[in-house]
């Protein structure tokens, strides 16, 4: 009975002063500087983000508030929020999210000058968001295991039966869906669904691209579908999920050498649309883009006249396919892959 | 709240939308699959829970304090580093059995915790009785010591189930599809998902079978001792030859619910070449994280508190029903709570959206069940006679709160705040939607960086969140040992 009573106080006065603790860190991140301060939610990876948005605030005196948070729950959220939504710009990870965003007329049109600064196939014909960062769909494959000689000429022949039970899928993933977005775009929907049908067969679905590495790095799996910079950035860091795999581009306009675009936008009911504008138009040009490019972060930079990292093989030489970022259907994609049962 | 949210939605759809979206063969496969893994984990965590409790309370175990503290660590390790561990050490786990795996060694300590105390406060003499009955140590067990521990058990396993029903991180790492794990599939595709919430519906309903299977279980019957004296401290029972399995027992479990994730978080510090490590932003998110989860946990056990009180006390349909209405919200996951309380917020609130007392009601939903579990039991085991004498004896209703009713129920409540406290740690998805722009937490922190491949970054951010859910858990194991009716 007395311990109880003891630790009861105790435990009050802690709990006390916890609430004194939270009270003020609630306070911290108050309104401090209401006049301009652009809200940006972000899905694209927190450090890339800011590294190329470091010179901004210096340059035009617009200070960011980030929320940062994955595709699906912020298009999600900002679908939600509709007009009352506090975010003045949003940046994805893939395109399909903010793709979604402009079919439901949530974005404004972006200036013509920013989109100038960025290759037509890098955005939609639309001109209400912009491509700042790209992707490409790899083959990873441990060469012990399946040799350059045996490699598939397509991401296609990956539904044949001979591959059954040897390759890896990270299904459930945004990064996978945009690569069939791509496929269906350019394949259309019979064969996309025969090509998923067989994938379903196929495939060992992983959670992550990470762990469909892993997989072809440690013989698990013979070949995996996955983007490239995975791999480039696990070399870059310790190599201890790639050391043993390769990646296999595969050119030729094919499928498989799809291009996924990080997007970028400014929201229609942004009460600050200038200085939204001139952050996606920061973002677009040679500064950001030459930030991206020498980042860790090993993605292509899409920016006119700016080199990638020079470990990637140049964007230029990848032959990815001609596709409209804006007319992949993510929608479509899902009820394709809950069909045959891949979702 | 969520209810209705998920409701209205449903009911948006339509019938026939509805029986298009739920009754597919996709959806008998998940049904299939989440039951699995919650009868599962259930059972396997009510085996390890009693069975550890037993040997840390009853037996002549060596170092029991030590072992009491090391089987309540494992509540400080998220599910998702555990997950993510496990898939390091063992690539190839098998998709169920590693799902098993991992959220039995995550969620174990939630029955093992209450059978601790429940075997503290079981009065011995009863024991006594009926070993001079004639009856064998494991017929006491199974005759006596069970039915007692019944209301903790149950209690403990209802936890588990429903976290098995929202877990999301943990699993969709191990590609073990469930309800959740679906729900965020579906939110990934359509984007205004009436698909999301005709499965929320699905899983709610489920939740909604389990609470009805408790009650039934659990029955009428209640527990308090009244009027024996001081309970007298149990004799341990010898183990003899059987000491160093029960050892080895207790030792493999520690080591695949602690060593495991812990080894692979210090791994990555040590081998990742993003290690440079920023102080200044660790220390903001750990103060950060310390403020949000303390007084999340002080404001969702208040609310626990009334609502645990009139459960046990009041006991009727309503007050039962009340009780039962909360548990809801944690079956679902975290998405669905935190995008109603979006759209809830910007209609009746709109000037709350993205502040703290919106964040800590989502908390709040989400945990509750964390809280009032506790609570309900240290109200179970604080006999109303002593209310009531203290009332005969001329003590006001305010006086009868401060000065009985509190410290009977103080370790109760302790043990719901630091359970809280726990959930409030590792919690990310309401904490990315809904928390004041700019705020960074250490589960945010280490999810940014993981995202980004940065193991060497996010270590940091993991090993803290370890640390600073550290003290809550000796919290629970020293209310615990002391047992609830000291």
């Amino acid at each position: 009975m007395l311990g109880g009573t003891r630790l009861g106080r105790s435990t009050a006065a802690a709990a006390a002063a916890l609430v004194a603790a939270g009270a003020l860190a609630g306070c911290g991140g108050g309104d401090a500087e209401a006049a301009e301060t652009l809200t940006v939610y972000s899905a694209q990876h927190e450090s890339l983000v800011r590294t190329m948005l470091e010179g901004f605030t210096e340059e035009t005196g617009i200070a960011l508030e980030f929320r940062d948070a994955n595709d699906a729950e912020l298009a999600n959220q900002i679908v939600q929020e509709g007009d009352a939504s506090p975010a003045d710009v949003f940046l994805t990870e893939n395109s399909p999210s903010i793709d979604v965003l402009d079919r439901e007329g949530l974005l404004a049109p972006l200036e013509q000058a920013t989109l100038d600064q960025v290759g037509a196939r890098y955005r939609p014909s639309t001109g209400n968001w912009t491509g700042f960062a790209a992707r490409s769909t790899v083959l990873v494959h441990n060469p012990a295991q399946l040799p350059q000689d045996q490699l598939p000429a397509s991401i296609t022949d990956l539904a044949n039966p001979e591959w059954e039970g040897r390759i890896g899928i990270a299904a459930g993933g945004a990064d996978f869906q945009a690569i069939v977005a791509g496929v269906l775009a350019l394949r259309g929907e019979e064969a996309t669904r025969a090509w998923l049908a067989g994938l379903e067969r196929n495939a060992n679905v992983y959670p992550s691209n990470s762990a469909v590495m892993v997989a072809a790095d440690e013989g698990e799996i013979d070949a995996g579908v996955m983007y490239h910079y995975y791999f480039y950035r696990d070399r870059a860091e310790n190599g201890l999920k790639s050391d043993d795999a390769e990646l296999h581009f595969f050119r030729n306009g094919d499928p498989g050498a799809f291009l996924s675009v990080s997007g970028a936008g400014v929201l229609a009911s942004s009460d600050q649309p200038e200085q939204a504008q001139q952050l996606v138009a920061y973002l677009t040009g040679p500064e950001a883009q030459q930030r991206l490019a020498e980042s860790t972060a090993l993605e292509y930079a899409v920016g006119n006249d700016v080199p990638s990292a020079e470990v990637l093989p140049p964007l230029e030489e990848l032959q990815a396919p001609e596709v409209d970022p804006g007319s992949l259907d993510q929608q479509r994609v899902t009820e394709l892959m809950q069909d045959v049962g891949l979702l | 709240m969520p209810l209705v949210f998920v409701v209205a939605e449903v009911a948006e759809v339509g019938w026939a939308g509805l029986r298009e979206l739920v009754f597919r063969s996709r959806v008998a496969e998940l049904l299939g699959n989440t039951a699995r893994l919650a009868g599962g984990a259930v059972l396997l965590c009510a085996v390890l829970g009693v069975g550890a409790a037993w040997l840390v309370e009853r037996s002549a175990l060596p170092g029991r304090r030590v072992w009491h503290v090391l089987l309540v660590a494992p509540l400080a390790v998220p599910a998702f580093v555990n997950s993510y561990a496990w898939i390091s050490v063992l690539p190839g786990l098998d998709a169920y059995g590693g799902a098993l795996l991992v959220v039995t060694l995550s969620y174990f300590p939630f029955v093992y915790l209450p059978a601790v105390a429940a075997f503290r406060g079981l009065d011995p003499a009863l024991e006594d009785t009926a070993r001079g009955l004639g009856l064998s140590g494991w017929a006491v067990f199974r005759r006596v010591q069970l039915p007692q521990l019944r209301v903790a058990v149950l209690g403990g396993g209802l936890l588990v189930a429903l976290h098995v029903l929202a877990e999301f991180g943990a699993l969709q790492m191990l590609r073990y599809p469930t309800f959740t794990t679906a729900i965020y599939d579906q939110y990934r595709a359509t984007f205004n998902g009436p698909g999301a919430t005709a499965l929320a519906g699905v899983l709610l309903l489920l939740c909604l079978g389990l609470l009805l299977a408790e009650l039934r279980l659990r029955g009428r019957r209640g527990y308090a001792r009244t009027g024996a004296g001081v309970a007298r401290a149990g004799r341990p029972v010898r183990l003899g030859a059987l000491a160093v399995p029960a050892l080895l027992g207790l030792g493999g479990l520690v080591a695949l619910s602690l060593a495991v994730p812990l080894g692979s978080l210090a791994l990555w510090m040590l081998r990742g070449s993003s290690t440079a490590l920023d102080r200044a932003a660790l220390l903001e998110a750990t103060g950060t994280t310390l403020g949000l989860a303390a007084v999340a946990a002080v404001v969702t056990t208040a609310m626990a508190l009334p609502t645990g009180w009139l459960a046990v006390r009041a006991r009727g349909r309503v007050a039962t029903l009340l009780e039962r209405s909360t548990y809801l919200g944690s079956s679902v996951p975290a998405i669905v709570i935190a995008l109603a309380l979006v759209t809830v917020s910007l209609e009746v609130t709109p000037w709350a959206y993205q502040t703290v007392p919106v964040l800590l009601a989502a908390y709040a939903i989400l945990f509750l069940p964390r809280a009032i579990v506790t609570v309900r039991a240290a109200v179970e085991q604080a006999p109303r006679v002593y209310d009531d004498v203290a009332a005969s004896l001329g003590s006001s209703a305010a006086d009868r709160l401060r000065r009985v009713t509190l410290p009977l129920l103080a370790p109760g409540l302790g043990a719901g705040a630091a359970l809280v406290f726990l959930a409030v740690v590792t919690e990310l998805t309401a904490t990315l939607l809904l928390a004041p722009i700019g705020t960074t937490t250490l589960a945010s922190a280490f999810w940014s960086a993981s995202s980004a491949l940065e193991y060497g970054a996010a270590a940091p951010y993991a090993v803290v969140m370890v640390l600073l859910s550290a003290p809550a858990t000796v919290l629970l194991s020293r209310d615990a040992r002391r047992g609830l009716t000291t």
